[in-house]
């Protein structure tokens, strides 16, 4: 299968799960900013969890499938629809030749994950296949989606079969970027830097509420809020980031350092968002409101464990759903005094 | 050597807040080390001026082992005798069709441009770190008599392979790309091509030299690495007994 590109949208990228041990040579690892939706994604196709998919920010692209092929997208919801049908989320689709899928209004998140059955074929560069837009290469050539671009799709032998995961989902996994809330809460744990910080400085961090504002990107995304204080210097000898490394240059105002972030940097940073955490941060949209919560080291340790766990039961759950053949599924969406519903009609065989 | 917290599947191994060549010593024996020892539970590791940062597997390694281990490494350090450091040699153009900024370095320090270059060729620079952009080092080691600040303007292009100048540091462009440091050279050779076997070509702790070389000479090396026929030229570093 190749997918044709209509239009480019926002900003779409090839990404995987990023570059490995190259940090040391300056390179950032890059991949996907929410790696939750992303392994989602690859696991209801049928993929190898590090098969490369294409990452979706706020306005999507108008893509046309030439060929037969298998579907899913996870993360935000930016109102997709194929052929003007609403698809559902966290759900694998069938596609047909000639299918079109577009994007509309951004409802809830800001990274949708359209994962493809076989795995997109695309330029490995230093064993990744993620754009790195800076250093301008992995994916497709380097590049985001362009207008009248052809991506190649791995052929794969998975035949589709509908899969009722959806509840299992969203009972397992967090997803509280689709709930309407005051504000998302972000679990950090404090370090390297803490000590640059007054005690002031690290309650106005651990209290405040902060805001995403626009200027925030894949290599960081910028808050706004309550000035945090440092005890005297802003400035550090550079060391090394971590994926959600939380920087605090001398404005007062925290970056959180995410995918394309580089490898050192010379602003203290006062915490870190944990794991099981960071598909949160990736989903605030401008104007989204979040606090800071800390929490032990164990406590994180432990959240990864059982995030791992779920993806065993996940995968096991799809293995006996993958039995139920059916022929056709198609989604409507319906409004009933005034809420909105998906309903699934499926032709089983 | 202190270690902090970098998030829940990091830490850093901290060997003191300054730039120094003893600090940089420890930090590639430690990377030394984690690279015989090939542990399966780090993911990869990131040596910087004065700290290395490992990522580790907190599935497969709980935090307090962790610690213990590089505590032990750091043991380890005292007792083993590491391999010598690495000097490349990058063979330079300090032509002013190439380094258009010679004349402002060599006007701002009061030498001609002989002197400038004979200065830059001299030192065996310390790769203090890799970042900023692929490949791009951090070095140690020029010296003062030809500090320069840096453009008051930036160019919107800088060639990669230019070499610079910026107040007390020097520098190569490993990719093409803005900037306002004075351009002193070029060096034809690639410190970084994405399409290599071996993407980056000098590493963290290792040196690089300067070589002084014709517009003859640097199109013809030019060439080769284009035809990717090139042999990047290196030594192993002696330590004098009072540098020890």
């Amino acid at each position: 299968m190749r997918i044709k590109v209509l239009s480019s949208g926002f900003l779409t990228t090839i990404q995987d799960l990023g570059r490995k041990g190259f940090q040391q040579f300056g390179v950032s690892p890059s991949g996907a900013m929410d790696v939750r939706a992303y392994k989602l994604g690859n696991m209801l196709v049928g993929n190898n969890i590090e098969a490369s998919s294409f990452e979706i920010t706020l306005m999507g692209p108008r893509l046309l499938f030439e060929g037969d092929g298998i579907i899913a997208l996870t993360g935000a919801d930016l109102s997709a629809k194929i052929n003007g049908n609403p698809v559902a989320l966290n759900k694998c689709v069938q596609v047909y030749s000639g299918d079109l899928l577009v994007f509309g209004v951004p409802k809830t998140g800001a990274r949708a994950y359209l994962a493809v059955a076989g795995g997109i074929d695309t330029d490995i560069v230093m064993g990744s296949s993620s754009t790195d837009l800076k250093a301008k290469i992995g994916g497709n050539g380097g590049k985001a989606l362009q207008k009248n671009d052809v991506i190649k799709v791995h052929e794969h032998n998975m035949t589709y079969s509908s899969r009722f995961i959806r509840e299992f989902i969203s009972k397992k996994f967090s997803f509280n970027y689709h709930k309407a809330v005051e504000f998302h809460k972000v679990r950090v744990l404090l370090g390297p830097q803490d000590d640059y910080f007054t005690e002031k400085g690290i309650e106005t961090f651990l209290s405040s509420t902060y805001t995403l504002t626009n200027k925030s990107d894949r290599m960081g995304l910028r808050l706004e809020g309550d000035v945090i204080e440092h005890r005297d210097s802003a400035d550090i000898i550079s060391d090394a980031i971590s994926f959600g490394a939380i920087q605090i240059p001398a404005h007062g105002m925290p970056i959180v350092m995410m995918a394309d972030r580089q490898t050192t940097g010379g602003y203290p940073k006062i915490g870190n968002v944990i794991s099981v955490d960071l598909p949160v941060m990736a989903q605030l949209t401008a104007g989204s409101k979040m606090k800071f919560e800390l929490v032990t080291l164990e406590e994180a340790h432990l959240l990864i464990k059982e995030e791992d766990k779920t993806y065993k039961l996940l995968a096991e759950h799809l293995s006996e759903q993958a039995k139920r053949i059916v022929k056709k599924s198609t989604c409507y969406e319906v409004t009933v005094r005034n809420k909105n519903y998906y309903v699934e009609v499926e032709e089983i065989l | 050597m202190k270690l902090l917290l970098s998030g829940d599947s990091s830490v850093i191994a901290e060997f003191g807040n300054e730039i120094s060549v003893e600090i940089n010593e420890k930090i590639r024996g430690f990377k030394t080390l984690l690279d015989e020892k090939k542990f399966e539970f780090i993911n990869e590791y990131v040596p910087t001026y004065r700290s290395i940062k490992i990522d580790y597997n907190p599935n497969l390694i709980t935090h307090s082992e962790m610690q213990k281990l590089l505590n032990t490494i750091e043991k380890e350090l005292k007792l083993v005798k590491l391999p010598e450091a690495k000097v490349t040699i990058i063979p330079t153009c300090y032509d002013l069709r190439l380094g258009p900024d010679l004349e402002t370095v060599a006007r701002h320090n009061n030498l001609t441009e002989e002197e400038v270059v004979k200065i830059h060729t001299s030192p065996e620079y310390l790769i203090y770190m890799l970042g900023f952009t692929p490949g791009f080092p951090y070095l140690g080691g020029m010296n003062q008599r030809i500090e320069t600040p840096r453009l008051s303007s930036p160019r919107t292009r800088v060639e990669l392979g230019s070499v610079g100048i910026a107040d007390k540091q020097t520098g190569i462009y490993p990719i093409t790309s803005p900037g306002g440091w004075q351009i002193i050279g070029r060096t034809p050779i690639k410190l970084y091509d994405p399409s290599r076997s071996v993407p980056i070509m000098i590493n963290a702790g290792d040196y690089i030299k300067f070589d002084s070389i014709t517009y003859e000479e640097f199109e013809h090396i030019q060439s080769e690495v284009k035809e990717e026929s090139y042999k990047a030229v290196s030594y192993e570093r002696r330590v004098t007994k009072s540098e020890d």
